[in-house]
């Protein structure tokens, strides 16, 4: 645990992180903007992960463990993503979300 | 941290909200220092901070002009958004100061053979099946970005065959 800060300034930070994220998926009109958002939200539910692991169970791991899996499948998730986006330029030379019609080509 | 995340949501310029978004995870990692799991932040920098921030610059860079203003939400629309995120907050920070918790002094450091026995044992609690599923997903992944990635080319070429 950390010297000096309690569990509950760590959740109310990873707390406004999330609600970012969720600002910015509701707000942007763009993919790439969409993905930082959800970027955002997967931080801040991997900190809460850590947080209470570290916090309640100092015994286990298991929190650590989930946040790797986190990790991993954002990593997953952001290459299929992008490769989505880029694809989706080339055949409509646009990532504005109002702009994708079609879902097969 | 949190000036930074409020900046990668609202700026209009693309590039300058991913390097927000950068000193965000930057942040993130020094969090896990802190809570002393050395490995994860490590993770967390090399993955984070080195993989997933130069993909989003490289489609950044193909798909826009740098200098190239984003279209930003009516300004209802926005205010509505930040009304619903800070009730929703609202609802989040009573949840989380009205409960107790039972928090354990301990000042251990996990080394990273702990992780590396947790990940792989087959006893009650490990984790070898979820890891082998992720490590699965991970190829899958990667071979469908290829695929789609490179899309009409690798289509056309299985028509001619």
């Amino acid at each position: 645990m950390i010297a000096g800060i309690s569990i509950y300034e760590i959740f109310t930070l990873t707390s406004i992180l999330f609600f970012i994220g969720i600002y910015g998926f509701i707000t942007r009109k763009n993919l790439i903007s969409i993905l930082i958002s959800i970027e955002l939200i997967l931080n801040a539910s991997a900190v809460n992960f850590v947080a209470i692991n570290k916090y309640l169970y100092p015994n286990t791991l298991q929190g650590v463990f989930f946040s790797i899996f986190i990790i991993a499948v954002a990593a997953a998730e952001t290459a299929l993503a992008v490769a989505i986006i880029i694809n989706l330029y080339r055949q409509i030379s646009s990532v504005e979300v109002k702009d994708t019609e079609i879902m097969k080509y | 941290m949190i000036i930074a995340a409020i900046a990668a949501v609202t700026s209009r310029k693309m590039l300058r909200s991913v390097i927000y978004l950068l000193f965000v995870l930057i942040g993130v990692a020094g969090v896990y220092f802190l809570i002393d799991y050395n490995f994860l932040a490590a993770i967390q920098l090399t993955v984070y901070a080195g993989g997933i921030i130069v993909l989003v610059i490289f489609s950044v860079l193909l798909v826009h002009h740098i200098e190239m203003e984003l279209e930003m939400a009516k300004l209802s629309q926005k205010i509505i958004a930040a009304v619903v995120c800070l009730i929703g907050l609202g609802i989040f920070l009573t949840t989380i100061y009205s409960n107790d918790f039972k928090v354990v002094e301990n000042h251990k450091t996990t080394s990273v053979s702990d992780i590396g026995m947790g990940l792989l044992s087959y006893d009650a609690g490990g984790f070898i099946l979820p890891f082998e599923v992720i490590s699965i997903l991970l190829l899958a992944s990667m071979v469908g970005a290829i695929i789609i990635g490179k899309g009409d080319k690798l289509t056309k070429n299985d028509e001619t065959l």
